[in-house]
């Protein structure tokens, strides 16, 4: 099921050596997926100890880790082209500085809302690592490939929740039904297209321009929302899809900064 | 497969000597070292969720290359989010400290670390601590794994997420036994 990725033609990851324009849009790309797996992450572990069943209390703690996991790796191929440290990356900006997506700016909500926006995110993120699996940008591919094999297990447990609340008649199909209705405006957002992306496109480091992703997976979410008898969101992307965070946001960042603020020197 | 048998990530072998003093502070017998010295003492170091698999057997060291003044050390993640990491990269410090002037342990992801990557040994070691280990040549969720108790394939997956994010629960019907696996990724 997880095609193995092609073997990407490695460039050395001298970052300095790429001209100024593709270093700084692979910065913003970088950035893109560290803050919206960090962003996922964190609001994923709101669900600990929480969770309707103690599987899903377990299955929820987990996929906040890996999310995490992958974050902190992606904040580190940042950390390696712009020379800061990944802490401070992570942790160190106000809120308007993230740049995750707008489908993760919203609070948790109900059970379905949160399986809900994970469908829509974890298919998305799995096309856009999908393309990234045969960037040339060596460091980011293999890291790409590794990450695509952890996010298996979560497509199959979004999807298996999916199709439980979809085809369960009364509260739980309504529920979901509530929850892409409010989610349908930001559905695309994982797409919105990069500050200097066809620099990127040209260098060959994002294999294809978001525009483009964005078409292959509301072709494959189509399919499946066809069978569920569930609408489409609409297909437009709005540019500022990354910027201009929610008030929800601010107090998730409030909580995951807390620590960090507290005591700057702390450490595990 | 032993990973510890994989010349082609293991480069040029080369050997260096660590002059030791004896107890009166002479330096007497001396210790040869290169990097299958490196890894066989690195068997001693276990991982530390599952302290019955060494992490050489888990295929977590990818590299190991000795110089005349330092050994560099390149571990995999078995899984990227793994909180045990420090651990491990602290660990196999430890172990190998005092063997060079510097002794260096990172961890990469330049390669994908994968279940193929244990060893036969590591797999019986996984088994006889009652955990399934992961389909050896197949990256394939959901497959079905004989129980590490009965040896019965009439097993179900109950949850894909277990009690550590390299873990999955499974039940055996045949022995009636709950189980784990080490995950297939």
């Amino acid at each position: 099921m997880n095609a193995p990725a092609r073997a990407a033609p490695a460039i050395a990851p001298d970052v300095q050596a790429l001209r100024p324009e593709v270093r700084d849009a692979l910065a913003a790309l970088l950035l893109s997926l560290a803050d919206d797996e960090f962003v996922l992450g964190f609001a994923d572990s709101e669900w600990t100890g929480i969770a309707p069943l103690l599987e899903e209390d377990v299955a929820m703690s987990s996929l906040a880790q890996d999310e995490l996991g992958h974050a902190r790796a992606f904040y580190g191929l940042l950390a390696d082209v712009v020379g800061e440290d990944p802490d401070v990356l992570a942790y160190d900006r106000q809120p308007d500085d993230y740049r995750h997506c707008r489908l993760l700016d919203h609070p948790r909500g109900d059970w379905a809302f949160t399986m809900a926006r994970r469908y829509l995110y974890d298919t998305a993120d799995a096309v856009r690592l999908e393309a990234l699996a045969a960037s040339i940008y060596a460091p980011l591919a293999a890291l790409v490939t590794k990450v695509r094999r952890e996010e298996t297990y979560h497509l199959l447990h979004v999807d298996a929740w999916l199709r439980r609340l979809a085809e369960t008649p009364g509260e739980p199909r309504d529920r979901l039904l509530a929850a892409l209705g409010a989610l349908a405006s930001d559905a695309t957002s994982v797409f919105t297209p990069l500050p200097g992306e066809t620099a990127l496109v040209a260098a060959g480091i994002l294999p294809e321009p978001m525009a483009e992703l964005r078409g292959r997976w509301l072709r494959a979410l189509a399919v499946t929302f066809a069978q569920l008898d569930l609408p489409m969101p609409p297909s437009a992307s709005d540019p500022g899809g990354r910027k201009g965070h929610s008030d929800a946001f601010r107090w998730l960042w409030g909580e995951f900064t807390s620590v960090r603020r507290l005591d700057p020197q702390a450490v595990w | 497969m032993n990973p510890s048998a994989r010349p082609s990530e293991l480069g040029r072998r080369e050997t260096h000597t660590t002059a030791k003093p004896d107890a009166d502070g002479r330096l007497g017998r001396q210790q040869t070292h290169d990097e299958s010295t490196v890894l066989e003492m690195l068997r001693d170091v276990h991982d530390p969720e599952i302290p019955t698999v060494s992490l050489v057997e888990l295929g977590i060291v990818h590299r190991v290359e000795v110089g005349p003044d330092r050994i560099a050390v390149e571990l995999l993640p078995t899984f990227t989010g793994c909180p045990a990491l420090e651990v491990m990269r602290a660990d196999v410090e430890a172990r190998l400290s005092g063997l060079a002037q510097t002794v260096d342990v990172r961890f990469t992801t330049a390669v994908p670390w994968t279940s193929d990557r244990i060893s036969g040994i590591g797999r019986a070691q996984l088994r006889s601590a009652g955990f399934a280990p992961p389909d050896p040549e197949v990256f394939e969720v959901g497959a079905t794994v004989a129980c590490p108790y009965c040896g019965s394939g009439r097993t179900r997956m109950e949850n894909a997420f277990g009690p550590t994010l390299c873990r999955s629960i499974w039940y055996c019907t045949a022995c009636r036994q709950p189980f784990e696996q080490f995950k297939s990724v």
